[in-house]
């Protein structure tokens, strides 16, 4: 039986939600995970597994390796007025839209659960939160403590009972001196890189352990942005009061990438159809913003490379500013748009429409020239290329086992882009291509992005034809949308959608209140950066500078 | 020629300016007597105050430190790059070492596992320093206020002088803030500082209560904390 689970080469190519290679049997998959599961439930997403605490492992691995469910997508931990609950999301690198979830509930007396992360390396950084912010914990995790708040911390934030006004106490110790004890036994030293360091893109913290030159272990420690988008989320209102705090999520201009991951979970809650204008307004304003980004990544990437605010960097800002000039002209902002709303978006382009069209028009038709240029100054440097080809490798086996996703999962061969997998907004009516490497290096991963924005492009190019031909009494930019959403109780989703760095997705459960019950963000670069030490075991200190920033991670992201 | 009285063409400017052409051809080369000097006449020196003199340099080359904590960073990168050039106003190198910065941009969210460093990097800086606040989060903690770990603002955590509303501010913002930081800084004007600080401490000398005693097993007597009370802040 577990034949038909295996990846398809054809589905592959062509996912298409009809074929039957492409639909999971659930019923053959309880079959399979046997007495481990304790009951099914129905997700609105897909179909979940309530598995014994003592038998996570086992579920997993079956899942994994003989139905072949080999991306661990995120954990979701939540508390409820009985019990607490530890959801697995699993996907398909091959078809992200088979999936499956894993619940594994436990008593609130005694919240010990098995962990997943001999399983998938992932979900070491995953329970880790979940311990941090629900207090859940796992047994057998190889290193259980706190990940995003400070060590001191009183209380799990995002439980039930916890009292937001109670004080804490949070230690300031000062850096290890590797220098204070006596060194000539042992060569090697700690190194701290950040969290106030310029190579750290924001506020990071490397734990850097070096012998000579060359990184033995690299611990990032994070928590430094964490400013509770979750509890944010879930004290505000679904209609209006949510949209904001995506846009600061993944702050490199990617902010209608992340309102559409809220969007279209949202929509997918409360079933609302959004209007194909809107939808090609969408796509447009989205890939507008993912050149934005990966422009930003480019500059600040050679900014580490070459070290200095020197001309490349000065570059990517001078394009950057060119878009969002664009974005401001349709949204109104620079940089947190808030342009879309559940159902459509929230005004119509700008008028007069030809003159809009043409300012971006004229972008596109001055961006192969600003590629040719780019290519020149950066990716046929042989500096450059000395710092980046074959740095910071990783291959698609252990990406996959750290849930890599985005422009860093594609630079290491994974064909995977949600865009064209599982497909939302206009994307699949639009002629682009998902661009790969095989490298797997820093230098692949530039070249991964900078492709990525002549794609971009073309789909930009293609949506202005469309809304330009579009008759002007059927724009319509929204739905029928009601003022306030109740979804229906304990109703649980988890969608997800292709932000600049990956795979952007959001679990909501509702409780039948106008607010979530709990909302989690998948957030690609935590996740990504999780990977980091693999990449950077053994190379050298610069190499891993390099490698930090090819990550092109955005710590508001990562922290959230 | 004598500066006891002040040159023609500068009382009559009219006049054909030949004089300098004049003075070279003839045995005394004037071209060091600079027009400044022959305006002031018979005394060429200014008179000011050493301290008048200190703000004004101080105000017209300001080194700022580098420092992105959030998404202001963003826009305080394009404030430093192409189109808005902040080292057009005397005040855009960014530096970054504290040890070599007169201003600190803070630019972002400042949650609780941040102030401690912050504030550590403040410190490092050199006299006379100063702290321009970029966007809401860290004049009150913005769009995250009510959020369990973000701190009410920098000015919990250190003296700040210039507040810029916005979220994020533009560029434009970004520099007229820092416009008017040297404006007053030229002024020798000086901001009140209300800070309410959370202050590193030692573990030791804090009051003990029930988080202290609870604590008291994990953390050195020694060892630096900052102690939030939440229920008091804004």
């Amino acid at each position: 039986m577990s034949q038909t689970e295996e990846p398809d080469e054809e589905a592959v190519e062509e996912p298409d939600p009809a074929d039957p290679a492409g639909v999971v049997d659930y019923d053959a998959l309880e079959a399979l995970l046997g007495d481990a599961v304790v009951r099914r439930e129905r997700h609105l997403n897909a179909e979940a597994f309530v598995v014994r605490a003592d038998r996570v492992q086992d579920a997993l691995s079956t899942l994994r390796t003989e139905a072949g469910f080999d991306h661990l997508s995120n954990v979701t931990a939540q508390e409820y007025h009985d019990r607490f609950e530890s959801i697995y999301h699993l996907k398909k690198y091959d078809d992200p839209t088979q999936e499956v979830s894993v619940v594994v509930p436990t008593s609130r007396d005694n919240p010990v659960s098995e962990s997943a992360e001999p399983v998938f390396r992932t979900a070491d950084w995953h329970e880790r939160e979940a311990y941090d912010l629900v207090g859940i914990d796992y047994d057998d995790h190889p290193d259980l403590r706190r990940i995003l708040l400070p060590e001191t911390w009183q209380g799990h934030p995002l439980g039930r009972d916890y009292n937001q006004d109670k004080p804490q106490i949070v230690e300031f110790e000062e850096n290890v001196n590797p220098l204070a004890d006596d060194h000539r036994e042992s060569d090697t030293m700690l190194v701290n890189i950040g969290p106030h360091h310029p190579a750290t893109h924001g506020v990071l913290h490397l734990e850097t352990v070096l012998d000579g030159e060359t990184v033995l272990d690299v611990e990032p420690d994070i928590g430094y942005l964490h400013r509770c988008e979750e509890q944010m989320a879930q004290s505000g209102t679904y209609r209006h009061q949510i949209m904001p705090y995506p846009d600061r999520w993944d702050y490199g201009s990617a902010g209608i990438l992340n309102e559409w991951a809220y969007a279209r979970v949202a929509e997918d809650l409360n079933d609302i159809e959004v209007p194909e204008y809107a939808q090609v307004v969408r796509t447009m304003s989205a890939e507008l913003c993912r050149i934005a980004a990966h422009l930003l990544a480019l500059g600040t990437f050679c900014l580490d490379i070459y070290g200095d605010f020197t001309a490349i960097f000065m570059y990517a800002m001078r394009d950057r500013e060119v878009v969002q000039n664009i974005l401001e002209d349709l949204t109104g902002q620079r940089m947190m748009f808030n342009y879309l709303r559940l159902g459509g978006v929230v005004w119509d382009l700008p008028e007069p429409r030809e003159e809009f069209f043409a300012t971006v028009r004229e972008f596109l038709d001055d961006l192969p020239n600003r590629v040719d240029e780019y290519h020149d100054l950066i990716t046929e440097n042989e500096l450059f290329q000395l710092r980046t080809v074959g740095t910071g490798e990783i291959d698609a086996e252990t990406a996959k086992q750290y849930g890599v996703t985005g422009p860093v999962a594609r630079a290491s061969g994974i064909d995977y882009d949600l865009r064209r997998d599982d497909p939302y907004g206009y994307y699949e009516n639009l002629d682009w291509d998902v661009i790969t490497d095989d490298g797997g290096d820093n230098y692949s991963r530039l070249l991964v992005r900078m492709r990525e924005v002549e794609q971009s492009a073309r789909i930009i190019q293609q949506c202005v034809d469309l809304l330009e031909e579009w008759p002007e009494d059927e724009r319509e930019i929204q739905a029928n949308v009601p003022r306030t959403l109740n979804p229906e109780p304990d109703a649980e989703v988890y969608r997800a959608v292709e932000g600049a760095k990956g795979e952007l997705g959001i679990y909501i459960r509702s409780d039948g209140t106008d607010k979530p019950a709990r909302f989690k963000i998948r957030s690609p670069c935590f996740s990504n950066l999780q990977a980091l030490p693999e990449m950077s075991r053994g190379e050298y200190i610069p190499d891993l500078v390099a490698t930090l920033g090819s990550l092109d991670i955005i710590l508001g992201e990562v922290d959230r | 020629m004598s500066s006891d009285h002040p040159r023609d063409d500068i009382i009559d400017t009219t006049a054909p300016q030949t004089k300098t052409r004049e003075d070279r051809m003839s045995e005394v080369d004037s071209r060091f007597n600079s027009t400044l000097r022959e305006a002031f006449g018979s005394t060429p020196f200014v008179l000011t105050k050493f301290d008048a003199f200190m703000d004004w340099v101080r105000g017209s080359s300001m080194f700022m430190l580098q420092f992105g904590i959030a998404c202001c960073s963003i826009e305080m990168m394009h404030t430093y790059a192409v189109k808005h050039d902040l080292d057009r106003f005397g005040s855009g190198v960014p530096r970054a070492s504290p040890r070599q910065a007169d201003v600190m941009i803070v630019p972002g969210t400042i949650v609780s596992k941040f102030a401690p460093r912050m504030k550590r990097v403040y410190d490092q800086m050199p006299e006379p320093k100063f702290v321009v606040n970029m966007g809401s989060c860290s004049t009150s903690g913005g769009p995250f206020q009510q959020g369990y770990n973000v701190v009410k603002g920098a000015e919990e955590v250190i003296p700040v002088d210039i507040h810029i509303p916005g979220c994020p501010p533009r560029p434009e913002a970004l520099v007229y803030g820092i416009a008017k930081l040297q404006e007053r800084v030229k002024n020798g004007e000086t901001s009140p500082v209300t800070v309410k600080p959370y202050e590193l401490e030692q573990f030791g000398d804090l009051e003990k209560d029930e988080l202290v005693e609870k604590l008291a097993d994990d953390i050195d007597e020694e060892t630096l904390v900052m102690r939030y009370n939440w229920a008091d802040s804004p």
